[in-house]
């Protein structure tokens, strides 16, 4: 099983590579493609850990449901320009900055990495500190509202938390059984 | 072709708008966390809408080349990816060095 899942890793990791290097490149003769395809070979095995890393069960369900989720993001942050673009050329700047902290149930590391980033690029937000191992977030929130709308509304802890599937916090578990 | 024209217009200026609001918001708000909001959040779009722009322009105007959209679309993306990453590291060693926020009512610095 688990070189099963080292060959998937290469395999995948080689497959993005060859990808980049057909797109950057541009240069369709049997030189080019031979020597590139080779290059990929030796960085995905080199290298296959550092993109795709360890088990993950419905790859496939989570690369779809991310998918999904970016059309939001991409309206998320439209909507945060327009509101930075409001306070910084109102006359009187209507800002009251303030630093909160919430817990989240994610735990891996992609997942947090995106909420993370969704977080600094939505309206008047923007990320200071992750706690892996609790799921906790420090967050720099310009005025009251878009802080209530982490702490109050979690509407994007749900979306991520939905898109990773790690709506439930496993920790008493994994304490049970260390 | 007019119409494209336009799109494009109408990209470029939407872009260079939150790129000088995100200027503006630089010399504007009060501290160095405030101030990280407004460029790291208008930089991202309007750089992204200035890309957009010229992806249009590129594919309507030269279709025979169609590999440099690709390679613009290829910006686009890690410019997201990149962007809030780095504000959030900034943010995080300005955090940690004990850089104070700035509160309601504070003079500015």
């Amino acid at each position: 099983m688990r070189l099963k899942e080292k060959r998937f890793g290469i395999f995948l990791t080689f497959c993005i590579m060859a990808l980049f290097w057909v797109l950057l490149s541009g240069i369709f003769d049997a030189f080019h493609l031979i020597s590139g395809l080779v290059c990929c070979a030796i960085v995905a095995i080199l290298s296959h850990d550092l993109l795709v890393k360890g088990k993950s069960e419905k790859r496939l369900l989570k690369s779809l449901r991310l998918i999904l989720y970016i059309p939001w993001e991409l309206w998320q942050i439209v909507l945060a320009n327009v509101d930075v673009a409001y306070r910084v050329l109102h006359p009187k700047m209507p800002i009251d900055p303030l630093i909160i902290e919430f817990e989240t149930t994610l735990r891996g590391e992609f997942s947090l990495v995106t909420l993370a980033n969704s977080i600094t690029l939505t309206p008047g937000t923007i990320t200071i500190l992750v706690e892996p191992e609790k799921g906790k977030f420090w967050v720099h929130a310009i005025a009251k509202e878009p802080a209530d709308a982490l702490l109050v509304d979690q509407t994007m802890q749900r979306k991520v938390a939905h898109v990773f599937m790690e709506t439930r916090v496993e920790t008493e578990t994994q304490e049970a059984f260390e | 072709m007019v119409i494209v024209n336009g799109v494009v217009i109408a990209l470029l200026g939407a872009g260079v708008f939150f790129t000088l609001v995100g200027s503006i918001g630089l010399l504007r708000f009060p501290d160095f966390y405030t101030r990280l909001h407004a460029t790291g959040k208008c930089d991202t779009l309007g750089g992204g809408l200035v890309i957009l722009g010229g992806m249009i322009y590129h594919f309507f105007h030269y279709p025979e080349t169609l590999l440099v959209p690709a390679k613009l679309a290829f910006l686009i993306f890690f410019i997201f990816i990149a962007n809030p990453t780095a504000t959030h590291a900034i943010m995080k060693a300005a955090y940690k060095t004990g850089v104070e926020p700035w509160r309601l009512g504070e003079e500015r610095r």
